[in-house]
């Protein structure tokens, strides 16, 4: 006989089944039964936050860093909006999450109850899907579907909305084992007959390119990636969201691309004749304006779990649908069978040319300034720990010099919000880093104006003894916004000064953390060992860095790739 | 270019407002949905009328096959096809006008299903373009009301869409 348990039970029970072990949230009227049942057993640990927002954006850094679902609990109304923007980074960047909302009553829905909100309404141009749960004996199929829909095919968020009353009345309890559902059957397999065809466009090419974004990182297909590029001898590039899906320190590697990609990335990928894109998604940001995205003739293939990401912004010669990992898995095994290789005499003027442009070192800033750049900050950072930390940012000039300058080996490692820009999601996001990373190094790259966004979680860290290290660059400005306006509105700082700063410092040690600041390029190394070493603590370092540096490379808003401003 | 979208999808509550709601985020154009539960009361069949360029019709049809409840989408347009669209127009019949708008329904085959000594109810079904040739051929002055139910489309001969 199946047992009858409340929805609250259900729940709970249903997340212990998926095996979560952090759930990130925040307590309010709506939820209480389920958190009577969260206080009741230890499976599911309860990580509670001090705002929605750092919830959802913890639950994203946990999956991001572990590859498994990050689950959040909100509460109806506020609680929903204020995850929304938590809600919407993870869904711009495909990241599994579950969340799971408390709703007013089913029969209070409608009546503009105290702490209602649509939040399926709200929350659905957002998630890849949600639930409004109506009915207790369809919960436990619900959660199943949630975690089932939200980890396969291209990942995203899945919003389970849980009536108060629904979690209190009673159903019979079966987990189901699987789940399937005829209106969604993901593709993982790519068609054998495509992936021939770009063998042969690979094995034709004269002057090649791979470029690689966040579709590696969650199909965990670094692996294979690293053999394809170094099997064929090929020139590889990552987007922002794909760093570490193939070794930063390798020579094959040329850089980030895009906006604020190096030279040497962009002008090979406008100089290609054949372009492999692998779970990437020609977004704006990674490759200017498409009316301008090649300066020669050239093939593009391009392998994605997501059919309407192809063609989508620029038209393809080989579309290739099926998960990286399955794709990248025939492409090699098809290579090795061919026994042919691709000229290696052609490769290598095809390498000249391409170290011809490497040679124009476009990353290089003033070493020898007296004030602290901040490009060295992260190339500090880098050395000290040895390019093992986690590092998560927030968005800005830091996240892009933390992109540029910090050399991602690994999946997993690099953390940001490539898609939405959400500011405010570098602290919360280490947090959830360092939960699902107990015995690493967790960094999190930040500067003045963003950490702010979401500072009040430096009390959650506290709580829960998280030792993250705030790597905060501080030029005084909204500095990517500073740039602009430098370059586009005439030197018109318009609002992005940052006034009435705090002494971060002791702000750091209200929160019971160690704080630190560092004005000095000569300390800079020096501090950053020191906070290390701490290794159960929580360390601000505040970074006092020069108000007038800018991101090199870049590429302006409307421009192409090759159109780059160079230092 | 003018394209007639039919899918199946999940009756659910829900369903229907993330269709739309993909129509409006994504400034896709839409002419018009017509949506009822089919045979089996556990699909709703859903015809939409939109128009815009091949690559926009592409990135529409796979969008809606993101949709996590849509179960099928077939584009009508890409091969032969029947649509059509029922009509309700509430006209001004007086005297000698009423013989005179009476011969135009039967010309259209159209059927008056509700009379009142003031007024006719019309009844009618037919391509979006038969309705527009009636109301241009009706005297605009004499129409009170109109309401349409944009195209219902389904595939001539072997073509089903169908689980």
């Amino acid at each position: 006989m199946t047992m009858e348990l409340t929805g609250a039970e259900i729940t709970v029970r249903c997340l212990q089944k998926e095996g979560v072990d952090y759930i990130f949230g925040y307590p309010g009227g709506a939820v209480l039964f389920l958190y009577d049942e969260l206080f009741k057993q230890d499976k599911v640990r309860h990580v509670l936050v001090r705002h929605e927002q750092a919830a959802l954006h913890a639950a994203d850094g946990y999956a991001r860093s572990s590859n498994k679902v990050g689950v959040a609990l909100v509460t109806s109304g506020p609680g929903v909006t204020n995850a929304v923007t938590g809600i919407a980074t993870a869904y711009m960047d495909s990241i599994p999450l579950v969340v799971i909302s408390g709703q007013v009553p089913t029969h209070a829905i409608g009546l503009d109850a105290f702490q209602e909100v649509d939040t399926v309404g709200i929350t659905r141009p957002c998630v890849k899907h949600n639930f409004l749960v109506k009915n207790v004996a369809e919960l436990a199929n619900t959660i199943k579907k949630a975690f089932y829909i939200a980890s396969t095919g291209r990942p995203g968020p899945v919003l389970v909305d849980i009536p108060k009353d629904v979690s209190q009345q009673k159903a019979p309890f079966a987990y189901p084992e699987s789940v399937t559902m005829r209106s969604y059957n993901p593709i993982s397999k790519g068609h054998a007959g495509q992936i021939k065809k770009a063998v042969q466009l690979i094995l034709e090419a004269k002057r090649p390119m791979i470029y690689t974004g966040g579709g590696v990182i969650l199909s965990d297909a670094a692996a294979q990636l690293t053999e394809l590029v170094r099997t064929l001898g090929f020139p590889c590039t990552n987007t922002l969201m794909g760093l570490g899906g193939y070794p930063a320190t390798d020579r094959q590697f040329v850089g980030m691309l895009g906006m604020h990609g190096t030279y040497e990335a962009n002008m090979a990928m406008q100089h290609c004749d054949v372009l492999v894109a692998v779970g990437a998604r020609f977004d704006d940001r990674v490759i200017g304006n498409p009316k301008h995205f090649y300066n020669e003739d050239r093939k593009i293939i391009h392998i994605d779990i997501d059919p309407s990401s192809i063609s989508k912004r620029v038209k393809v010669d080989v579309p290739i649908v099926g998960s990286v990992s399955d794709v990248l898995g025939e492409l090699l095994k098809q290579l090795k069978a061919r026994k042919e290789k691709p000229d290696q005499a052609v490769l290598d003027a095809w390498w000249t040319q391409i170290d011809l442009w490497r040679a124009r070192d476009c990353l290089k800033y003033d070493r020898t300034s007296s004030i602290i750049k901040p490009q060295g900050v992260i190339e500090k950072l880098y050395e000290v720990t040895e390019g093992n930390a986690f590092v998560t940012s927030d968005v800005g000039q830091h996240q892009m010099w933390a992109a540029q300058f910090y050399k991602f080996d690994a999946p997993r490692r690099w953390i940001n919000s490539g898609g939405l820009g959400t500011m405010g999601f570098g602290l919360p996001a280490a947090m959830g880093v360092q939960f699902a990373n107990r015995e690493n190094t967790v960094a999190c790259v930040t500067g003045e104006a963003s950490i702010q966004m979401c500072i009040q979680e430096l009390s959650t860290c506290k709580q829960y003894h998280l030792p993250i290290k705030i790597i905060n660059l501080n030029n005084r400005y909204m500095g990517m916004v500073r740039q602009w306006q430098e370059f586009f509105h005439g030197n018109r700082y318009a609002e992005s000064y940052m006034d009435a700063l705090p002494d971060f410092v002791k702000l750091a040690e209200s929160y019971g953390h160690v704080g630190m600041r560092i004005e000095q390029p000569g300390d800079v190394e020096g501090a950053l060992r020191e906070a290390f070493k701490l290794k159960d603590r929580l360390v601000f370092m505040d970074f006092i860095t020069d108000q007038t540096e800018n991101v090199f490379p870049m590429v302006p808003g409307g421009k192409g790739l090759s159109e780059m401003i160079l230092v | 270019m003018r394209h007639i979208i039919s899918l199946l999808m999940e009756n659910e509550a829900g369903a229907l407002s993330r269709v739309a709601g993909l129509f409006s985020s994504r400034g896709y154009n839409i002419e018009s949905l017509t949506v009822a539960a089919t045979e089996d009361p556990t699909l709703s069949r859903m015809t939409l009328v939109t128009a815009g360029s091949d690559d926009v019709i592409e990135q529409i049809t796979k969008q809606l096959n993101k949709l996590i409840e849509v179960v099928k989408v077939v584009d009508l347009s890409e091969g032969n096809h029947i649509e059509r669209e029922l009509m309700l127009m509430k006209v001004r019949a007086i005297g000698k006008d009423r013989e005179e708008i009476k011969r135009l329904a039967d010309i259209f085959r159209g059927r008056i299903i509700d009379v009142t000594d003031k007024s006719y109810t019309i009844e009618l079904t037919g391509t979006g373009s038969k309705l527009d040739a009636f109301i241009e051929a009706m005297e605009h002055s004499a129409i009170l009301e109109t309401v349409r139910t944009g195209a219902s489309g389904i595939g001539r001969g072997e073509r089903i869409l169908k689980v």
